[in-house]
């Protein structure tokens, strides 16, 4: 027999989900929606001033993304846990962490991406100035990666779970704090003029920690969900 | 080595070790955590800038240490239970996190209370205070997460991944929380930092911390014979011992 190399094997997970999703956009475009929405009711819930805004501005958009990029996690591992997909997948002798970084790559250019897209919309509505563009597109990049591959070891624990999506969002969001630190810190020291790039590296150092780790976490967890 | 270890894995044999030993625990716990609070609230000397006020330490580090020992405790007790597949170390976790919970809520509120005569408000967002914060809400999800399965084995090995994911952030969290409050806060809220302690304020807190683990120690013994009969229901050795 045959086997398949991990990268094209990889490149196929990858491939299929965005098929998929592609088939089924109305459901990728709620995680975005629910992210908007959320950024109105901050002005709605304290001022309407711009430039009292433009003081929050870098937190609210980063506490909305962090949101909806948890929504959207919630249902990444669900359906191929109950169709028996993912069962073929830990039989199939590739190594699991790989598959599953693939799907979770792939959930990432859907969900994570358009919210980062999306984010400097967001942040003009609500005061945030031109020159922090760059700063909250590069945080917001590095920091909805690191939370895909975060949530990934939260939605494999709980993919058999009721109540699922509220105990994802315990499980997480603990563990996503020092992302939402590092990256609003960011957004804010560019918008008093200093150099962002502490809190930016930071970032990118929990990003590549979380990147060598959590497949093997997310694997491990998978495992234990499809075998007992 | 690896007989003893099996033997000791046994529920029965467990069982009976950790009835034999739980007083040799709890009684010193008493007779230190005793010693050390007529220590540290009447013998001590009163705090020349703080006074009277600065006495709930000894309950309020003690507990902030313990909450954080647990935490690792209990981490490691699920990566043993996950390696070596020992049903007891994942009962010995879950008989941990309440009581880490506890200890994380005792210094939560101790350092309220504290606050309250020294900043003037009830909550300050501090580095110690919200990075503590920070790990009830693991607790709370570990425990959360445990309490969602139906089936205990399933249970244990899901929340022992989280358990070891949640310490390797544990120190992220906090070292991230410190520098946000350090780029956020001037430096004149650390009226809490001890310049230096006094050496005879120091003794009653190391007594107070050792009081602490024993009383750890005689909860966890408790608790997890608990676990042990819950899990062990059906067993024949229980039928037929007790």
């Amino acid at each position: 027999m045959q086997r398949t190399a991990i990268s094209s094997a990889a490149g196929l997970v990858f491939r299929r989900d965005l098929t998929l999703a592609w088939r089924r956009w109305d459901e990728v475009a709620q995680p975005l929606i629910f992210y908007v929405v959320v950024t109105t009711l901050f002005p709605l819930a304290t001022t309407p001033d711009l430039s009292q805004l433009r003081e929050i501005s870098g937190g609210v958009v980063w506490v909305a993304a962090l949101l909806a990029s948890l929504l959207a996690l919630e249902s990444l591992f669900r359906s191929d846990v109950e169709d028996g997909t993912m069962e073929q997948w830990v039989l199939s002798g590739q190594p699991l962490g790989w598959l599953l970084l693939a799907k979770v790559a792939s959930h990432w250019v859907l969900t994570g991406l358009p919210l980062v897209i999306m984010s400097p919309v967001v942040g003009t509505a609500l005061g945030l100035p031109f020159s922090a563009w760059g700063t909250l597109v590069l945080s917001l990049l590095l920091g909805t990666a690191t939370l895909s591959v975060l949530g990934g070891i939260g939605a494999a624990l709980t993919v058999g779970v009721r109540r699922g999506s509220v105990l994802l969002s315990l499980l997480v969001l603990p563990l996503a704090m020092p992302l939402l630190i590092f990256g609003s810190r960011a957004v804010g020291m560019v918008m008093d003029g200093d150099s962002p790039a502490g809190p930016l590296q930071l970032l990118a150092a929990i990003f590549f920690l979380t990147l060598s780790l959590g497949p093997l976490a997310m694997s491990a967890a998978i495992r234990i969900s499809v075998e007992s | 080595m690896w007989t003893w270890f099996h033997k000791f894995a046994s529920p029965p044999h467990a069982y009976r070790l950790l009835g034999n030993l739980a007083p040799w625990f709890g009684w010193p716990a008493l007779a230190l955590i005793l010693l050390a609070a007529w220590w540290g609230l009447v013998k001590a000397p009163a705090d020349y800038q703080q006074g009277d006020a600065f006495r709930i330490l000894y309950v309020h580090a003690p507990s902030a240490w313990m909450s954080m020992f647990i935490y690792v405790a209990m981490a490691v007790a699920a990566g043993v239970g996950l390696i070596w597949r020992i049903k007891l170390a994942h009962a010995a976790a879950a008989a941990s996190a309440p009581i880490g919970a506890s200890f994380t809520f005792l210094a939560l509120a101790t350092g309220s209370i504290w606050g309250k005569p020294m900043w003037g408000t009830w909550w300050v967002w501090d580095a110690r205070l919200t990075s503590e914060l920070i790990l009830l809400f693991l607790y709370l999800g570990y425990m959360a997460l445990r309490s969602s399965f139906d089936d205990p084995q399933r249970a244990d090995r899901a929340s022992a991944v989280l358990a070891i994911v949640g310490v390797i952030n544990v120190p992220i969290i906090h070292y991230s929380v410190e520098w946000w409050t350090t780029l956020h806060q001037p430096a004149s809220v650390t009226k809490l930092d001890k310049p230096s302690i006094a050496i005879e304020m120091l003794i009653p807190l190391f007594i107070m911390i050792v009081g602490f683990q024993l009383y750890y120690g005689w909860a966890v013994s408790r608790r997890l014979r608990g676990e042990i009969l819950r899990r062990e229901r059906n067993a024949t050795w229980l039928k037929e011992g007790i």
